[in-house]
């Protein structure tokens, strides 16, 4: 007979409360995801961190509970990790450092005629 | 005069502070970081909504009473009543057992209160019909969250499917009370079994999603809105008043 098992608080033993066993094991079946938080209206979704869910809808509601307590957002965009692709550290020479001296390609470089207003 | 209105009042603060309370048992051992996060959340709006109620109960009661009693305040109707003053429903003081059945109850639960506080929206009692409007929202995420992992745990694996059986088969029991009004309720103008059948359709929607069977009619407890308890709510509150009776009015 399988009798109700009671546990007060901070009584749930490790292999109830899904702790570091089951935790290991779900942290290899449930992928990243990569969460962008708008702060408000108007401005870009900025990356706030990532977290594990195992769907969209699930990392969403994760990304509401764990990066918006505190009033930081009103939209939330969340990518599997692994659709993210980086450029590489190592090619930070060829793909930066030639911008470096070619300041013409800031508008502050060129000096405005007068009569151009509001810039 | 007002006492129905009192203990109205207090049902729904005993409601709102035990579930609370069960939730916050969580805090440290969810079964990830994410869910331990989510479900103190809840918690935490549980427990303030509990404030919120507890703090109209304290002003109703100093309204009624002998101005020179000790004065009611939230902290002493939530540390300072017995079990048997308490007027929760049987459903959330039931110990955790595991998250498939902590994910119902709060299913269970939040399905009522989103439904109870659109009717008290209502209410002709304008602080009960605020807290309900302000509660709102934080119960429509509830429900929304706790709706999703039943059909989650129900159609996912076996051991998931079978684990939400047996949480149902240990807490179907527990649902019939809350659609049965008390006197209080009554007199208070919310009749819980006008949105019973309401209730039962989400559970019914939900459930199929989730390749869960709704149960067959069956015999209900009853008894925690007047008072009458299962054993776990002394063990609940002995945990939860411990501070308060070993050292009265501590501060920190």
């Amino acid at each position: 007979m399988n009798f109700i098992r009671k546990f007060y608080y901070g009584d749930i033993p490790e292999d109830k409360a899904g702790g570091n066993i089951v935790s290991s094991s779900s942290k290899t079946d449930w992928p990243l995801w990569e969460v962008f938080i708008r702060s408000k209206q108007g401005l870009d979704h900025k990356h706030a961190g990532s977290l594990h869910a195992a769907d969209a809808q699930m990392a969403i509601e994760n990304a509401r509970d764990v990066y918006t307590r505190r009033m930081e957002g009103v939209s939330i965009w969340v990518v599997e990790s692994k659709y993210i692709h980086a450029s590489s550290p190592d090619e930070a020479a060829s793909l930066y450092e030639p911008a470096n001296d070619k300041v013409y390609r800031h508008p502050t470089f060129y000096d405005l005629p007068d009569e151009v207003n509001h810039m | 005069m007002t006492n129905y209105l009192i203990d109205y009042t207090l049902h729904l603060a005993d409601n709102a502070l035990i579930l609370g309370q069960r939730n916050a048992e969580w805090c440290g051992h969810g079964p990830v970081l994410e869910q331990d996060i989510a479900i103190t959340n809840i918690s935490l709006d549980l427990v303030g909504q509990a404030r919120n109620f507890y703090q109209y109960a304290a002003e109703l009661i100093h309204q009624s009473v002998d101005k020179s009693t000790h004065p009611a305040t939230e902290d002493s109707l939530a540390y300072l009543r017995t079990e048997r003053e308490f007027k929760n429903c049987l459903l959330v003081e039931q110990p955790n057992t595991d998250w498939a059945q902590t994910i119902l109850r709060q299913f269970f639960f939040s399905n009522y209160q989103f439904l109870l506080y659109q009717e008290l929206q209502k209410n002709n009692d304008t602080q009960l019909a605020a807290i309900a409007e302000k509660s709102l929202k934080e119960v429509t995420y509830h429900l929304r969250w706790s709706s999703e992992w039943v059909i989650r745990l129900g159609d996912g694996t076996a051991e998931s499917h079978q684990r939400m059986l047996q949480a149902i088969d240990e807490l179907w029991r527990y649902t019939g009370e809350i659609f049965t009004a008390a006197d209080y309720e009554e007199e208070a103008g919310v009749d819980p079994s006008l949105f019973q059948p309401q209730w039962l359709n989400k559970v019914k929607e939900v459930f199929d999603e989730a390749t869960l069977p709704v149960p067959e009619k069956t015999f209900m407890q009853s008894g925690g809105k007047t008072g009458t308890h299962t054993e776990h709510l002394g063990f609940i509150l002995t945990e939860l008043q411990y501070i308060q009776r070993a050292y009265p009015d501590s501060q920190w």
